[in-house]
């Protein structure tokens, strides 16, 4: 099963390297990965999807709690909680493929931001599902270039991760 | 008082010494030269100069694994720090306390591929608990009270601090200040283990009719054999012991079983398979202990204490797991216990727990290697290897500080010497480092020069430190080295024979060997050659005895085709599957 894992890590440098190197060196895979400072500058904040079986995970989440680093961590998909992804993804459009891809943007509420003589470049919000079904929607379309954040997120309701 | 103002060398040295730090193990070279300037005018801390960094992480750890306090290692960047990583790693397998100070090349060239320059933190990252790259001089003394912090406190380990060339620079000074105590706010241990999870524990044990303690180097290494034999003897419970935890419990104790795993006894094996309730006190279910984990001990209810989360259902889950340190846990099962039998005697199965002694007294007499002698000394006019681990016993009376290296030797010592204490028995158990022996027991005899300290080692270990017999001429450290002479891998070769169908793929040394005798004298030490079987109890009288005061290598020529049993048989055996002999299986 896929789960999402929310950890604060002490903004240094080397603290990544320790949580990705801890999954690489004992076999765990990484899905996605992203880490940005939180509003408290010594915190980083770093989310990762990651796959494994309840034992697995259970695992990991020692792990990484054994990190010397790792100040707090939270498996978000033990509760409900909000997930989100961004994607900016360019398509070839020409033609009448034009009107088909802006309708296609509109029904999944995502923006054209960048419009070129044959290509546009959409920005896409949601969960990682989400993101793959507007991939699979772009159907004829040619799909140029993907890239997308990685899956950050947050528990429903009261509950925070903080010091 | 005004704080002195001292450069970040002097910084260093004085932090060590305000840490109490008893000996640097070490090495010097480029980087670390401010370092070892600072110390030559500043510390009074004995430096023993080892002759190649892998040999100074073995002796810190050995130190370690004695004393139970941190072992402190000084190496240079580059190559000096990729020669401590071996050592680093053995640590880290054992969770034994270490601090590694590494020199880096100036900050201003990092990343230059400057000369001597490796990514020190990058590459221990995986063997170490916790590692530093020191960023400013002003923080030198925080961060050793840091490192020393983490690594001896919790699941102990090994503790890398990278020191920047320019950092440990002389002309410039800085207010020392050595902190009391130290914070980090992404690290708190646990101090006790949970009381309500500890209260659930001690009701199946008192309810448990086919018990076994299964201890490991965590009762060691958290100081807990006082009580982990209080509760066994207040329970009438066997107690096996894996191969880090030999001497928690002492090895003549009737409740003993022996090693189990592996190479375990048979006693101790089959009690595991067959026990009701097992109380795994640090221990880790190691692959070498558990054999199949899906066909391990399937009748028990396993109650699982430890300092670590990590280790608790890490590869057998646990029913009942606690998390805490062993002595803290062991102290309150031990209360509880004792007020619940005070008030409900009958509450423990007597009759049950009566029969199942029974059982294992079966086992021991059947096929206990310390009940008879199984191999078979009178078949041949060489000497067996068992033979000379059990005389060495008789000798050192069970009390001798016995370091191994990796192989044959290291099973035969764990299955033959009698450990009565822990920290006694110092070998490389989870990494398994050729080459460890011998430079462990330096570090051992420097801590207790007054006790006798013996590398039990063969001829393949021996030679991968074997330049440290240099240092011990240097530092005087008459420690014995019996060296169980088969001109084999001995160990590759065993597996060779069961499972290559005996083809010797690169285990052989032919005529390659050195005069072992002649080696020792070389380096101004004592070389004894046993052949014969008549020869070998005099010869350890001499090397404790006449030769007290000198190093000792004794080269004794074993049976070369001995094997080590009982042995798992594997893939897919259970714990009681074992050959107890060439020819025998269970």
């Amino acid at each position: 099963m896929r789960h999402i894992i929310s950890l604060l890590m002490e903004n240094e440098p080397g603290a990544l390297s320790r949580v990705v190197g801890l999954f690489s060196q004992r076999g765990y895979n990484i899905e996605s990965l992203n880490v940005a400072a939180t509003e408290d500058p010594t915190l980083s904040r770093l989310t990762l999807t990651t796959l494994g079986d309840d034992s697995k995970i259970e695992q990991i989440t020692k792990q990484l709690n054994k990190l010397i680093d790792v100040v707090k961590l939270v498996d978000l998909t033990d509760g409900s909680h909000i997930e989100r992804e961004l994607m900016l993804i360019k398509v070839k459009a020409v033609g009448a493929q034009r009107a088909e891809i802006k309708r296609t943007t509109d029904i999944f509420r995502g923006q054209i931001v960048d419009v070129g003589t044959s290509v546009y470049t959409i920005q896409l919000a949601g969960t990682a599902d989400k993101l793959d079904s507007f991939v699979r929607a772009m159907g004829e379309a040619t799909v140029l270039e993907v890239v997308r954040t990685g899956v950050c997120g947050l528990a429903r309701g009261d509950k925070v991760l903080s010091l | 008082m005004a704080k002195p103002m001292l450069s970040g060398g002097e910084m260093l040295a004085r932090a060590l010494q305000d840490e109490g730090v008893e000996f640097i193990f070490g090495y010097p070279g480029g980087a670390v030269l401010h370092i070892y300037d600072a110390l030559f005018q500043t510390s009074d801390i004995p430096h023993i100069l080892v002759r190649h960094e892998q040999a100074a992480t073995h002796a810190a750890d050995g130190y370690a694994r004695a004393t139970g306090k941190p072992g402190v290692v000084l190496v240079t960047s580059g190559p000096g720090a990729t020669n401590a990583i071996t050592g680093i790693a053995t640590a880290y397998m054992d969770s034994i306390p270490m601090v590694v100070l590494s020199g880096q090349v100036p900050s201003h060239l990092i990343g230059e591929d400057a000369f001597q320059e490796t990514d020190m933190v990058g590459i221990s990252r995986p063997i170490v608990k916790h590692s530093f790259m020191v960023k400013r001089p002003e923080d030198i003394p925080a961060t050793i009270k840091k490192a020393f912090h983490i690594a001896t406190t919790g699941r102990p380990g090994p503790v890398v601090i990278d020191l920047p060339k320019d950092m440990t620079h002389p002309a410039h000074k800085f207010e020392y200040e050595y902190p009391d105590k130290v914070k980090i706010r992404s690290y708190a241990p646990a101090q006790k283990g949970h009381s309500g999870q500890i209260r659930k524990a001690v009701d199946i044990l008192l309810s448990a009719r086919k018990p076994v303690i299964y201890a490991g180097g965590g009762v060691v290494l958290g100081n807990a054999s006082a009580q982990l034999t209080a509760l066994a003897r207040l329970l009438d419970f066997p107690v096996t012991n894996t191969l880090m935890g030999l001497g928690a419990y002492p090895g003549s104790d009737r409740q003993f079983l022996g090693m189990l795993g592996m190479h375990g006894f048979y006693e101790a094996n089959n009690a595991m398979h067959y026990a009701d309730v097992i109380l795994a006190v640090g221990a880790r279910f190691d692959d070498r202990v558990t054999n199949t984990p899906s066909k391990f001990c399937p009748e028990a209810t396993i109650i699982h204490i430890d300092v670590d989360p990590a280790s608790i259902s890490k590869t057998v889950p646990a029913h009942v797991p606690i998390v805490g340190p062993c002595d803290a846990v062991l102290d309150e099962m031990l209360d509880i216990a004792r007020e619940r039998l005070k008030q409900e005697p009958e509450c423990l199965d007597r009759k049950a727990l009566a029969e199942w002694w029974q059982r294992i007294d079966g086992w021991r007499d059947a096929h206990g290697l310390w009940t008879a002698c199984r191999y078979a000394p009178e078949s041949t006019d060489l000497i067996k290897p068992q033979a000379v681990i059990e005389a060495l016993c008789k000798m050192t009376k069970g009390q001798a500080y016995v370091t191994s290296d990796v192989g044959q030797h290291q099973m035969f010592a764990a299955q033959y010497y009698r450990f009565e204490q822990p920290r006694r028995w110092i070998n490389s158990g989870g990494l398994g480092t050729m080459g460890f022996g011998l430079p462990a027991a330096m570090g051992v005899k420097l801590a207790y020069p007054d006790a006798d300290v013996v590398c039990v080692t063969g001829e393949g270990s021996i030679q991968m430190n074997i330049q440290e017999l240099s240092t011990c001429t240097q530092y005087k450290l008459p420690v014995k080295i019996l060296n169980l002479h088969n001109g084999y891998l001995g160990m590759v070769k065993q597996w060779q024979d069961m499972q290559y169908g005996g083809r010797y793929s690169e285990s052989v040394y032919e005529d390659s060997l050195p005069d072992f005798v002649k080696l020792a004298e070389a380096y101004g030490h004592v070389g004894i050659r046993v052949d014969r079987k008549e020869d070998l109890e005099p010869a350890l009288a001499d090397a404790f005895g006449k030769y007290r005061d000198r190093l000792v290598f004794l080269d004794v020529h074993v049976d070369p085709h001995e094997h080590v049993y009982p042995m798992h048989v594997a893939p897919n055996g259970s714990m009681r599957d074992m050959w107890l002999s060439k020819t025998e299986r269970t």
